[in-house]
């Protein structure tokens, strides 16, 4: 079983066509991964469905960076 | 011409323009999803399939209300598979003079012909842009380029398609889906039966082509445009209308 950090990496990369090596903890979606915003909106929706879990808008908002991304399914994980 | 595979699901499918539609897409090995607003419609719809040999069912949706529209979509996602053609084709006319329009009249309108829009494309443009492939076809109207007394709402639904169509098709073109429109004219259809007789002259006297248009020469363009042949066309309404209204 992967850790968290791996599957959201993984995601990240798939979604967005990345080498997953370029996926550091502190890319920024935009600006160092070269996502638009249908990019991040799909992103967001992937990692709903991975983490079975829903993201409320504002929250998506706030999750610009891989670590960030990381750091919000640790802490909504289904307990 | 083949959409083998592919899921379509097209609204107000049990007569007119929208059944027409579902044949067609059916008759190029579509899997056809026709939504109806009442039961015995759906039936009707599962009948014609049948009856034509083509995959698929027959569902109620009622294209107005947001719960309605989630269930259906939840039913056939776990049914049928993931529809990458939308046809948007229910529609209703509440005609009346501005000055008599009732709030209904104009809300009722608005809400099916124009609403529907935003809760259907929403609903579905999740699997699309999973699949990297999707055709949302709306049906709109010459009235809504030309305007026609008595159809204020109407008009104004229609027209807000057209600019529906051409924002959404920026939106999600990276992601090779394609949003169209075709704007038909007068079609021998039950909406148009209820003309008067000197009005049905008077319209006719307008069209070129000198007859109204049939339901099957709407479908031919809808299929066009969800064939892989139409890849390149977004943003786009082809009028169908026999030249009364050129631009």
């Amino acid at each position: 079983m992967s850790t968290i950090e791996e599957r959201v990496k993984k995601i990240v990369a798939e979604q967005l066509g990345v080498k997953e090596e370029e996926v550091t903890n502190a890319a920024s979606f935009v600006e160092d991964l070269g996502a638009d915003s249908l990019d991040t909106v799909e992103l967001v929706m992937a990692l709903e469905e991975e983490f079975e879990t829903e993201i409320p808008d504002e929250d998506a908002e706030k999750i610009t960076t891989v670590q960030e991304a990381i750091d919000y399914v640790l802490a909504h994980q289904a307990k | 011409m083949s959409l083998q595979g592919k899921v379509a699901l097209v609204t107000g499918a049990s007569r007119g323009i929208g059944r027409a539609i579902a044949l067609e897409l059916g008759s190029h090995g579509a899997v056809v999803i026709g939504t109806a607003t009442t039961d015995r419609g759906a039936e009707q719809i599962a009948e014609y399939l049948k009856a034509a040999g083509i995959e698929g069912a027959g569902l109620c949706l009622n294209v107005a209300d947001d719960a309605s529209v989630a269930e259906t979509l939840k039913h056939v996602q776990e049914h049928l598979g993931q529809p990458l053609i939308l046809v948007n084709n229910a529609g209703i006319t509440r005609d009346n003079l501005m000055m008599r329009m009732k709030d209904d009249e104009w809300f009722d309108v608005i809400n099916t012909n124009l609403n529907s829009l935003y809760r259907m494309s929403k609903a579905m443009l999740r699997g699309m842009t999973k699949a990297r492939w999707g055709r949302i076809i709306s049906i709109g109207s010459v009235v809504g380029a030309m305007g026609n007394a008595g159809q204020c709402n109407y008009a104004a639904a229609k027209a807000g398609l057209e600019g529906f169509t051409r924002a959404l098709a920026r939106e999600v073109g990276s992601r090779a889906i394609t949003v169209n429109a075709v704007a038909p004219g007068f079609i021998d259809t039950d909406m148009t039966k209820e003309l008067s007789d000197a009005q049905r002259e008077a319209m006719l006297g307008q069209i070129p082509l000198g007859r109204l248009g049939e339901a099957e020469e709407i479908a031919k363009v809808v299929a066009f445009l969800a064939s892989d042949g139409a890849a390149y066309v977004t943003g786009a309404t082809i009028p169908v209308n026999g030249g009364m209204y050129m631009s």
